[in-house]
């Protein structure tokens, strides 16, 4: 299994599936999937409403567990962890940003970002100090003291996404981050993406607005729970953004 | 480029080429580098010969190769004029498409999906190309509004495609 340990690799999974019910009624949510996910790569998952990319998801932070195959995080194999095993790298390891923020109400925006440095042990001091540098890097130093219902939605999302990072975590992950999110907001959290994926980190992206798609190097289109499509974005212009407009031609 | 849009830069005053040419770059930001310059002198020929302006030489700088400026005629005013209160907008072609998929399936050419994959595959190299050119445009920049609008009809393509995937796919279900 050294290949499955090769560092290049952030996020590896072999034959992973998931299923429900038996017999007749038996649901392959996750049929068979192999990704590989390089360092520093964008990675988005396309697909209609219950083609299993949220299960997909779920199975590779550590959120349930797979009826087969393996996942492999940073050379590591953690499918066949055991429940404390697996919390701990839910919490140093992955990042998780959902579609409805899952930001603590009673808590400001400073201290949902602190939350997760306090959990693995980091004295207040300090989960301060990296709460207030991360709410700067996300562009909202100025709401820190605010609570989650005094924020917009894609302020929201920006907190949230700071606490992703905030243990500088292997790989995020992220479940329809702009699904609640209206046309003006949508291009806040872009932005943020971008930035994260320009600074090197490893993101998993399942969703389907095309707009965050389109922020990945990588897309992979998924139907009944299997990969049926995978296209590189990166690479060379089209040339075609002029005639788009109507220029030229 | 569209004579007309040329027209209307000359309304506001008689210009040199390369002075249009500086006024479009700076409307279209990023975008100004898909424009062909040449095609611009082209275009104010052939208006020239359409009497809807005229070029004189102008006693300019001598290493300054491109000494004519050129002004709008009565004609050239006119046409502006009628060109602003025209609600002409182009389309992108979807018969086109559309008829290429069902003659592809009618006649067992091809897949229609794998068809409308590569499509998709094109169009969201597209949008990722227009969404960035459209981040990095200042926030008070109007070109960011032309990039913008790019993003949205890129947008709304992809989610006709993805009607298309679902009818199609539900055809090959049924055969």
């Amino acid at each position: 299994m050294k290949m499955y340990s090769d560092p290049d690799w952030r996020l590896r999974t072999r034959g992973l599936c998931k299923s429900y019910g038996r017999d007749e009624g038996l649901v392959r949510a996750v049929d068979e999937i192999h990704l590989e996910v390089a360092v520093g790569e964008t990675v988005a998952v396309m697909g209609p409403s219950g083609c299993g990319k949220s299960t997909l998801l779920h199975l590779l932070g550590g959120l349930d567990r797979p009826t087969g195959g393996e996942v492999w995080l940073d050379g590591r194999r953690v499918d066949n962890l055991s429940e404390r095993g697996l919390a701990q790298v839910r919490r140093e390891s992955v990042g998780f940003v959902f579609q409805a923020f899952h930001l603590v109400d009673e808590l400001t925006a400073q201290e949902n970002v602190e939350l997760p440095s306090l959990l693995a042990g980091c004295s207040p001091a300090i989960a301060r100090r990296r709460a207030t540098d991360l709410l700067d890097r996300v562009g909202l130093a100025d709401r820190a003291r605010h609570l989650p219902a005094g924020l917009s939605g894609g302020q929201r999302q920006r907190v949230a996404i700071a606490r992703a990072i905030a243990n500088d975590p292997t790989v995020v992950l992220a479940d329809e981050p702009t699904g609640n999110l209206d046309s003006v907001a949508t291009p806040e959290v872009l932005r943020l993406l971008e930035d994260l994926h320009a600074s090197g980190l490893t993101i998993v992206v399942v969703t389907h607005d095309e707009r965050i798609a389109a922020t990945a190097d990588r897309l992979i289109s998924m139907r009944d729970g299997a990969f049926v499509d995978e296209t590189r974005l990166t690479g060379g212009t089209t040339g075609a953004l002029g005639a788009l407009v109507g220029l030229g031609g | 480029m569209q004579q007309e849009v040329l027209l209307a830069m000359l309304a506001k005053e008689p210009s040199h080429g390369y002075q249009l040419r500086a006024r479009l770059n700076e409307a279209l930001g990023a975008l100004g580098e898909a424009m062909n310059a040449g095609q611009i002198y082209v275009t104010l020929g052939r208006l020239e010969k359409a009497g809807l302006v005229t070029c004189e030489r102008a006693a300019g700088l001598a290493d300054r190769p491109d000494r004519k400026v050129y002004a709008l005629t009565h004609a050239g005013q006119d046409r502006v004029t009628e060109w602003l209160t025209e609600v002409d907008w182009p389309k992108p072609d979807l018969v086109e498409f559309h008829l290429k998929l069902v003659a592809a399936a009618a006649a067992g050419l091809a897949d229609p999906i794998s068809i409308l994959d590569a499509q998709r595959r094109e169009l969201l190299r597209r949008l990722r190309e227009a969404q960035r050119a459209a981040m990095a445009e200042p926030d008070a920049s109007a070109a960011g509004l032309l990039l913008e609008g790019a993003v949205l009809r890129l947008q709304a393509d992809l989610r006709w495609l993805e009607a298309c995937e679902r009818k199609w796919a539900g055809q090959r279900r049924q055969r």
